[in-house]
């Protein structure tokens, strides 16, 4: 037992001495929940739009002031040609052309009918499509103007309450997504690549010689990792709850349990790659590839899983981010206990028990 | 330059005797290309709505059909009270709860309006939100379609209304995949550039073989191209064959402008995105650190590049970091080339500031190598 | 052979900070001389060998090695001289053959030259069979004269040798030593550092580094009469025990 604590501080020693290292395993959550809580929103803001003006009447006016009034657009040029939107789309000067028709207001007294063509740069559909609903939406605030003026309507109204996050704020959405991504990231690569490095150096096999049980000295690389994880995630949580407004609502302790359960999978994650791997390079790409990208992407914090096509969907049951994601939201956000979340818990738990075992069946057996 | 025709061919031995290497460098990259795509989208579609109707009239049955008939919205099941409801939307069951209360019909035919409660799992905000105006815009056409039916002045069925008639350009089927493909090209190229040169030289270092090249007469830059060039080369094969076989072959994006511009600003990109590497080589001792060096910055590139939040939306200090990084500036190019069918007077200033990084990277890093210490 | 100096040291001086690893050591080496630079670890072999090699800038004091300068002239010095370091610095992932005509190449020998002197040194080691096997598979003995091999194949004036036999037998050893003698005799200066006390009777003059000051410099033999010792080893113990540093 000394000698296994022996091991674990030396390894603390490596870990906590390899400074520029140290800065980029703390730096990287701490700029990651900056970014994504003030920079990274899918919101469209100050848009450039460019406006063909050939109505210039009362409603081409007031449609157009609505719209400058907006947040949502810029208006680069009030009064642009026809001629001059595909050009300006393809230097990327705006990405949304307005087409008012002559006659835009007569039309629409006489015959009850008028229409405005809306040119979208669809080469990003999603900020087309989110801006063609704005603009439509405040058409539909110019209709109701007018027929309010002349009619009075049904009006079924919903009232709308956001549950757990009222001011649709980003951050109940991605600080659980990032835990999930730096508790991975950490783990993963840095354990791996931590073994690995010691087998390159040789150093592996002084190691192993020593009266000690192999066992022992994976595990004594992993334990700087897991400290470090949960006092990363300390730190997220302190960000969230400072920076971002955001608290947990439900019990500290379940959470931090639930994550050391994380962990441990993420651990074992690395102890399997480093098995797999004789160089650096490799157990680096290997976790980069086969193990961020897929967590990005299948936790569904980023993308909604459910738009995914099935075979998708499918892989994105075994990636255990996936469920540690709902577990972290299921407490974090939405306040809820173990009895919510027992069954997440439960396939967490058996996915950190196969990869536990398997890994440490893969390492017994690249020793003999 | 005779130096350099040795450096290439030790460089080029070792790279082709790395067995699981080249196959990494070549095979994760498209399986990313391919993969990533599918999944990335954004699109608020299949939105699990949860009904609680208390009136079970002609009028709520009638709405719950507009509903569930939009195509936006699932119905996954009725309860009896807003408290069971909310069992579905905390199991993640539901994403929105739609109460109905009594004496609905009633009071929109006698009074001409009603409130209806709506619930929205707000954790995602964007989807939320977007959730919510969909329920709007069918109530406000459940709305007028009422009005048509039910009420008794003649002449107010006919409402005044400016239509909004939509065109997109470049990409009418709004495909996201049109965008996110040559976006993530982009960023995979510059991964493998940046990380593999950085952790090559590196690995020189811990090795020891660093100290023999410092030895020997090998100028810095000579020393220096022969590390470059052999993975420009392979950042080129790699996008040749994300271009062709994936973008192209896979999901029939064939670029609208110029191939030749396009592999113009690959071949500037990569000297810039390569000298990052080379950069953060200078400040690595070891592996591990060149590797949590180049991945701390390569996320925050990645994140702030435009690849998946529009960098216009960003407030004004975020917008300069998403200026300083060079990824930003590649993605911008690709989705112009490739979906728009931009030209070189399109992407000149895209082109001068391109050729600053590399200068400034491959500068800084050459300065800061040293045979001598 | 002449007798000129080839390495010219004048209170050549190494520090770090605070710390002075090299300490105003002053000697010469002649041109196809086996000079042993010995030395416990953390006694300042190591540093004071890189600033003859142009690896590192001194702090003071001045020395020129084949006539070049050590502050201004570095890279001709590199241009004159060959060097094997403690990890041996084959590429272990490219063949013999590679690895040769990498180095080869490098020094600026001819496509001819380097086909001629591949073919020889293939021969001389016996490792024609080898060839095209990788560096890493080879035994250790193997590689360490290979590397030797390779640090002279451009026949420099002088070749330095940083503990080139560590890990070996003594066979593999006295093996080494035979291409050291080979090299010495076609005019190679050869400057190796080592703590073998044993390979100090190999050669020439010795010189012995304690704390960052050269203690001892004399053949051998000399040394030994000096102080009454039967060995080297006793040589080194005598000026060791009054050592400050402790070993790396």
């Amino acid at each position: 037992m000394k000698r296994f604590i022996a091991f674990i501080k030396k390894e603390f020693l490596h870990v906590f001495r390899d400074r520029k290292s140290l800065l980029m395993l703390f730096g990287l959550p701490i700029a990651q929940i900056i970014l994504f809580g003030f920079a990274l929103t899918n919101e469209i803001n100050h848009a450039k739009i460019l406006i063909v003006d050939q109505a210039k009447d009362r409603a081409s006016a007031e449609i157009i002031q609505k719209i400058a009034a907006s947040r949502y657009f810029e208006i680069t040029d009030y009064n642009a040609d026809a001629n001059s939107i595909e050009p300006e789309f393809k230097k990327g000067n705006v990405t949304l052309a307005l087409v008012f028709p002559n006659h835009l207001y007569g039309d629409l007294l006489h015959n009850n009918n008028a229409s405005v063509q809306v040119i979208a740069d669809a080469s990003d559909p999603n900020t087309a499509t989110t801006l063609t609903n704005y603009i439509q939406s405040i058409i539909s605030e110019y209709n109701q103007q007018v027929a309010l003026a002349t009619t009075a309507g049904i009006r079924i109204i919903p009232q709308i309450r956001m549950l757990y996050n009222p001011e649709l704020k980003a951050a109940p959405n991605f600080v659980p997504g990032v835990i999930a991504l730096i508790l991975m990231l950490v783990c993963v690569m840095m354990t791996s690549v931590s073994i690995v490095r010691e087998k390159e150096m040789g150093t592996m096999e002084v190691l192993l010689v020593s009266p000690f049980r192999p066992l022992f000295v994976v595990l004594s690389k992993a334990v700087p990792y897991l400290v470090l994880s949960l006092i990363n995630l300390a730190v997220i949580l302190l960000l969230s709850v400072f920076l971002m407004d955001l608290p947990v609502k439900g019990s500290i302790i379940l959470l931090f349990a639930e994550s050391t359960l994380f962990i441990i999978t993420a651990l074992s994650l690395g102890l399997l790659i480093s098995t797999a791997t004789a160089s650096q390079e490799i157990a680096m790409l290997l976790s980069l590839m086969g193990m961020l990208l897929p967590t990005l992407l299948f936790s569904g914090f980023m993308f909604p899983i459910e738009n995914m096509p099935w075979p998708l969907q499918l892989i994105s049951h075994i990636i255990p981010a996936r469920w540690f994601y709902i577990i972290v939201k299921s407490i974090m956000i939405k306040g809820l206990g173990l009895s919510a979340i027992w069954k997440e818990t439960l396939i967490l738990a058996g996915m950190a028990a196969f990869f536990l075992v398997v890994s440490i069946m893969k390492f017994k057996k690249r020793l003999e | 330059m005779r130096t350099i025709r040795f450096l290439l061919q030790k460089e080029f031995s070792q790279i082709f005797r790395n067995k699981a290497l080249l196959p990494m460098i070549l095979i994760a990259p498209l399986l990313q290309l391919w993969i990533l795509p599918l999944a990335a989208d954004y699109e608020v579609k299949n939105v699990n709505i949860a009904i609680v109707d208390h009136d079970r009239s002609g009028a709520s049955r009638d709405l719950l059909h507009a509903i569930t008939s939009s195509g936006y919205f699932r119905m996954v099941g009725y309860s009896a009270s807003y408290p069971q409801a909310l069992k579905e939307i905390e199991t993640d069951r539901a994403d929105l709860i739609l109460e109905i209360p009594l004496h609905f019909e009633t009071n929109v035919v006698r009074q001409g309006h009603e409130e209806l409660l709506v619930a929205v799992n707000a954790i995602n905000g964007v989807k939320a939100s977007i959730g919510a105006s969909y329920l709007s815009k069918i109530l406000q056409t459940f709305n007028a379609h009422l009005a048509l039916q039910w009420q008794e002045m003649p002449n107010t069925n006919v409402r005044p209304s400016v239509e909004v008639i939509s065109s997109n350009w470049f990409n009418p089927h709004l495909n996201y995949r049109f965008f996110m493909v040559p976006g993530i090209l982009a960023v995979l190229v510059t991964l493998i550039g940046s990380y593999m040169t950085a952790l090559n030289i590196v690995k020189e270092k811990e090795v020891g073989t660093i100290e023999q090249i410092n030895v020997t007469p090998i100028k810095k830059h000579h020393f220096i191209l022969g590390k470059l060039i052999p993975f420009w080369i392979i950042g080129m094969a790699v996008f040749t064959i994300g271009l062709f076989a994936i973008a192209m072959g896979l999901y029939g994006i064939v670029p609208v402008g110029s191939i030749v511009l396009l592999y113009f600003f690959l071949a500037v990109y990569l000297i810039a995105v390569l000298g990052f590497g080379l950069l953060i080589s200078t400040y690595a001792a070891t592996q591990q650190q060149a590797m949590s060096i180049a991945f701390f910055f390569i996320m925050i590139f990645i994140l702030m590049s435009g690849l998946f939040t529009p960098i216009e939306s960003m407030p004004g200090w975020a917008k300069v970091i998403a200026h300083l990084n060079p990824v930003t500036y590649f993605i911008e190019v690709m989705r112009m080339i490739v979906l728009k069918g931009s030209g070189l007077k399109d992407i000149l200033p895209q082109i001068g500031i391109i050729t600053l990084f590399a200068l400034v990277f491959n500068g800084w890093a050459i300065w800061n190598y040293r045979k001598t210490s | 052979m002449t007798n000129q100096p080839t390495i010219i040291c004048d209170h050549l001086t190494k520090q770090f900070g605070n710390f002075i690893a090299v300490d105003h050591i002053s000697f010469e080496v002649k041109a196809g001389e086996i000079f042993g630079f010995l030395g416990a670890n953390g006694a300042g072999k190591t540093t004071a060998m890189r600033m003859l090699c142009g690896l590192s800038i001194p702090t003071s004091g001045n020395a020129t090695v084949a006539g070049f300068d050590v502050y201004k002239q570095t890279e001709k010095i590199k241009q004159n001289i060959g060097y094997m370091s403690q990890k041996f610095s084959l590429y272990e992932d490219l063949t013999v053959l590679e690895n040769i005509r990498f180095y080869a190449g490098i020094y600026g020998l001819t496509d001819r030259q380097i086909r001629e002197q591949t073919d020889d040194l293939l021969h001389r080691l016996d490792l024609g069979s080898n060839a095209k096997e990788l560096v890493g598979g080879l035994p250790l003995g193997w590689k360490q004269k290979l590397a030797f091999s390779v640090s002279v194949l451009h026949r420099p004036q002088i070749v330095f040798l940083d503990e080139p036999t560590g890990g070996v037998d003594p066979i593999t050893r006295r093996q080494f030593w035979d291409l050291i003698y080979e090299a010495s005799e076609s005019g190679v200066t050869v400057f190796v550092t080592t703590h073998y006390m044993d390979e100090a009777e190999y050669c020439n003059r010795v010189s012995i580094m304690v704390d960052g000051k050269i203690e001892a410099l004399d053949t051998p033999t000399m040394l030994k009469k000096q102080f009454s010792a039967s060995s080297m080893d006793e040589v080194f113990f005598a000026l060791a025990r009054r050592a400050q540093r402790q070993g790396d």
